[in-house]
C-alpha cells in the first residue's frame, strides 16, 4: 500500500515541478523584449502599419493576453499537441523528435565517459593517498574543473582540424542508425569535452567518499577477514561510497543540460541545445516552451532515478 | 608453556611523523600456545588494541606503523609474508572480534552474507558457507538465527551484533582468536554464555585465545595467563591465579583493589587509582607509573625497569619486590 502511495506522491511532485517550470519559462519569455513578429521582421517591423502588426500578432497568436496564451498552450500540450514552430512551420513534436535523440546520445556518452574518468581516477586516488596515482588524479580534477568547457571545445576542434585535417563535425550530422562509425566520430569529441568537467566533479566526490569509508571500522573488518582485494574495493569501499557518487552524478547530469547548449553550438550538432538557442533568437515560443519542458522533465527524471538508487543501495533508506 | 603458536616479540608501534616518531607501544612481548587463553588487561590508551591490530597488519597506516619487532605465527613472521598469504591468515588462521561492533559491520549487507563472505574468502562453497553461517549464529546464542541472518546491521541490537561478530570470527575455526573487548555490550548472562562458548570451542579445537579487556572479572573466569599493560608496555605477566593471589606490580595491585569485593558491603566505596593515565607520547625517562605509585622511589624516576622475575611464574616491570612494599 505505501509503495503505491509513495509512487503516487512521486508522480504528483513531478507534475507540480513540471507545471512550475512551464510557468516560469512562460513568464521569462514574455518578459524578453520583442516577440515572434519583431524577430521575424527585424528592423522592417518599423515600416508596418499598426493594423498590419495587429494582423501579424493575431496570426502568430501573440496578441492575446499572456494568461490566455499560457492556458491555450497548456491545454494543447496536455492533449499531445505541442504546436507548430513559428520559424520552421513544422510541428514542434517533429522538431524535438529529431533533436532529442542527438542530445540524449551526447548526454549518454558524456556521462559514461565522465563516470569512467571520475570513478576510475577517484578510486585510484583514494586507494593510493599521497602517492603519484593520487597526484595524477588530483591534477586531472583540477584541470577538469578549471578549464572552461567552451574554451576546451574551441581549442579541441580547431586543433584537430588544423593539425590532422580531422573535423568530422564539418560533415552533415548523421544519426547513429544511418552510419554508426561516423556518428560516433561526430559525437565523441563534444562528449569528451563535456565529460572532463563532469568527470572532475565525480572524481573529487568519489575520492573523498572512498577515503572516508576506508577509515571506517567495517572496512577494517572486511580486510581482517581476508576478503580478496577486489571484493574489499568494490563490495565494501565502493558500494558504501555509491550514494555520494550517484548524487554527484545526478547533479552533473543536470549541469549537462546547460553544457549541451554550448557544445552543440561549437561542434555543430543538431541537438536540443542548439535548437533552444535558435528558438530564443527567433522568439519561437512554441519550440522554446516545449524544449524547456523536455529539459525540465529530464532533470526531474534524473532526480527520481537518483532517489531510486538510494533505496536500492542503502537498506536504511528503504523503510520510512 | 608449550611452543607458542602466536608470538609477539619486542613490538614497537608509533605515530610516524616527519621529525621523529612517537612511540605508543614500546616493546611488547606476548606469547600464546595452542589451547591457551591469555588475557590482556589495561586501561584505554595502554596500547592493547593497537598491539592486537598490528598482528593482522590492520593498523591505520599512515600515520601508525610498526617500528620494530616481530609477530610470529607458528614461527612465520607475519610482517614479511606476501599479500596472498596475509589474506589466508586474516580471518582464516587468526580471527579478530573488534571493539565497537556497531560500526564494524558493513551497513549495506545482510549480516548473514558478511559471515558467509568470511567463509568464502577461505575457500568455502556457497552451500557450505550458508550452512555453517546458520550453525555459528545458533551457537553464539542468537534466539532467531534465521531472522538475524537476513537482517541488516541497523535492524539489530548492539548485543546481537556483537554476537554476530563473534560468530563471524569463529566461523572459519581459526587457530588463534583475538577478542578485543568482545563482551562489553552484553549483559552478564550473555557474557557468561559467550565465555563458555569460547571455552568449549577451544577445548575441542585447540584454538589459542587472546582476550583483550579492561575487566579483570572476565579475566578471572576465562583465561590461564594474564598480561597487564600500562603505557604501551607489559608491566606484569603471571598465571591468573598468581595474579589475583599475589600481584607483583603496584599497578596490578591497584587494579585488583578497585574491583568490587565479594565480602565487602555493597555500600562501601570502590578504590580508584589516583591520577590519570599518562600521555604515551610524553613519557620521558623513568617508570611511567611512578607518578601514581605509592611505592615510588628515586630510582623509578631515573630508569624504567625491564620485566623482572618475581618467582612462581610472575614477572613484573617494577624495581621493588612485593615483599618491600
Amino acid at each position: 500500500m505505501n509503495v503505491f502511495l509513495s509512487i503516487a506522491r512521486r508522480i504528483l511532485s513531478i507534475l507540480v515541478t513540471l507545471f512550475g517550470a512551464s510557468v516560469i519559462v512562460f513568464i521569462i519569455l514574455r518578459v524578453l523584449p520583442g516577440n515572434a513578429v519583431s524577430a521575424a521582421m527585424g528592423t522592417s517591423e518599423g515600416l508596418l502599419t499598426r493594423a498590419q502588426i495587429a494582423a501579424l500578432d493575431r496570426y502568430y497568436g501573440v496578441g492575446q493576453p499572456a494568461v490566455q496564451q499560457y492556458f491555450s498552450w497548456l491545454h494543447a500540450t496536455l492533449t499531445g499537441n505541442l504546436g507548430v514552430s513559428l520559424t520552421y512551420r513544422e510541428s514542434v513534436s517533429t522538431l524535438i523528435g529529431s533533436t532529442l535523440p542527438v542530445t540524449l546520445e551526447l548526454a549518454f556518452f558524456s556521462m559514461v565517459l565522465g563516470l569512467f574518468i571520475g570513478v576510475g581516477f577517484g578510486m585510484w586516488s583514494a586507494l593510493h593517498p599521497g602517492r603519484w596515482q593520487d597526484n595524477l588524479g588530483q591534477a586531472v580534477s583540477v584541470v577538469g574543473l578549471a578549464v572552461p568547457g567552451f574554451i576546451l571545445a574551441q581549442v579541441l576542434s580547431v586543433y584537430m582540424a588544423d593539425k590532422f585535417h580531422y573535423f568530422p563535425s564539418s560533415l552533415n550530422f548523421v544519426g547513429f542508425f544511418t552510419n554508426p562509425w561516423l556518428n560516433f566520430q561526430q559525437i565523441i569529441f563534444p562528449a569528451l569535452v563535456l565529460s572532463l568537467g563532469i568527470g572532475a566533479a565525480i572524481l573529487r566526490t568519489t575520492r573523498g567518499a572512498v577515503l572516508e569509508v576506508k577509515s571506517l571500522n567495517f572496512a577494517r573488518t572486511a580486510l581482517g577477514k581476508g576478503v580478496s582485494r577486489s571484493a574489499y574495493i568494490w563490495r565494501h569501499l565502493f558500494l558504501n561510497s555509491l550514494t555520494a557518487v550517484v548524487t554527484m552524478s545526478g547533479i552533473q547530469l543536470g549541469y549537462l543540460i546547460g553544457g549541451t547548449v554550448f557544445v552543440e553550438q561549437i561542434f555543430v550538432l543538431p541537438g536540443m541545445g542548439r535548437q533552444m538557442i535558435t528558438a530564443i533568437t527567433d522568439r519561437d515560443y512554441p519550440v522554446l516552451q516545449s524544449v524547456t519542458l523536455v529539459f525540465a522533465a529530464g532533470f526531474v527524471i534524473v532526480n527520481m532515478l537518483v532517489d531510486l538508487t538510494y533505496s536500492l543501495v542503502d537498506p536504511r533508506t528503504r523503510k520510512r | 608453556m608449550s611452543r607458542p603458536l602466536l608470538e609477539i616479540k619486542d613490538l614497537h608501534i608509533g605515530i610516524v611523523r616527519r621529525h621523529g616518531n612517537d612511540e605508543i607501544v614500546r616493546g611488547v612481548d606476548i606469547a600464546v600456545g595452542p589451547g591457551e587463553k591469555l588475557g590482556i588487561v589495561g586501561e584505554s590508551g595502554s596500547g592493547k588494541t593497537l598491539t592486537m591490530l598490528a598482528v593482522l597488519r590492520l593498523l591505520a597506516s599512515p600515520p601508525l606503523a610498526v617500528l620494530r619487532g616481530e609477530i610470529l605465527l607458528d614461527g612465520e613472521d607475519l610482517a614479511h609474508v606476501d599479500d596472498k598469504r596475509l589474506r589466508t591468515v586474516r580471518g582464516g588462521e587468526i580471527a579478530v572480534v573488534y571493539q565497537d561492533p556497531m560500526s564494524s559491520l558493513n551497513p549495506l549487507m545482510p549480516v548473514g552474507r558478511q559471515v558467509e563472505e568470511a567463509l568464502k574468502a577461505h575457500g568455502a562453497t556457497q552451500g557450505f558457507a550458508s550452512e555453517r553461517t546458520r550453525e555459528v549464529l545458533r551457537q553464539v546464542g542468537l534466539a532467531d538465527p534465521e531472522r538475524v541472518r537476513v537482517s541488516y546491521p541497523h535492524q539489530l541490537s548492539g548485543g546481537m551484533i556483537q554476537r554476530v561478530m563473534i560468530a563471524m570470527a569463529l566461523a572459519t575455526s581459526p587457530r588463534v582468536l583475538i577478542a578485543d573487548e568482545p563482551t562489553t555490550a552484553l549483559d552478564v548472562t550473555i557474557q557468561r554464555q559467550i565465555l563458555e562458548l569460547v571455552s568449549s570451542l577451544q577445548a575441542t579445537t585447540g584454538m589459542a585465545v587472546l582476550w583483550v579487556t579492561h575487566d579483570l572479572g572476565v579475566v578471572a573466569s576465562l583465561v590461564d595467563y594474564v598480561a597487564v599493560m600500562y603505557a604501551g608496555r607489559v608491566v606484569e605477566k603471571a598465571t591468573t591465579s598468581q595474579l589475583f593471589e599475589r600481584p607483583t606490580h603496584p599497578y596490578t595491585k591497584a587494579l585488583l583493589a578497585s574491583l568490587p569485593g565479594k565480602d565487602s558491603a555493597h555500600r562501601s566505596r570502590l578504590h580508584q587509582i589516583g591520577g590519570t593515565p599518562p600521555d604515551p607520547t610524553r613519557l620521558g625517562v623513568g617508570c611511567p607509573f611512578r607518578v601514581r605509585c605509592p611505592y615510588a622511589e628515586e630510582k623509578c624516576a631515573q630508569e624504567e625497569p625491564a620485566l623482572l622475575d618475581r618467582g612462581r611464574g610472575s614477572f613484573a616491570a617494577c624495581w621493588k619486590d612485593p615483599s618491600q612494599w
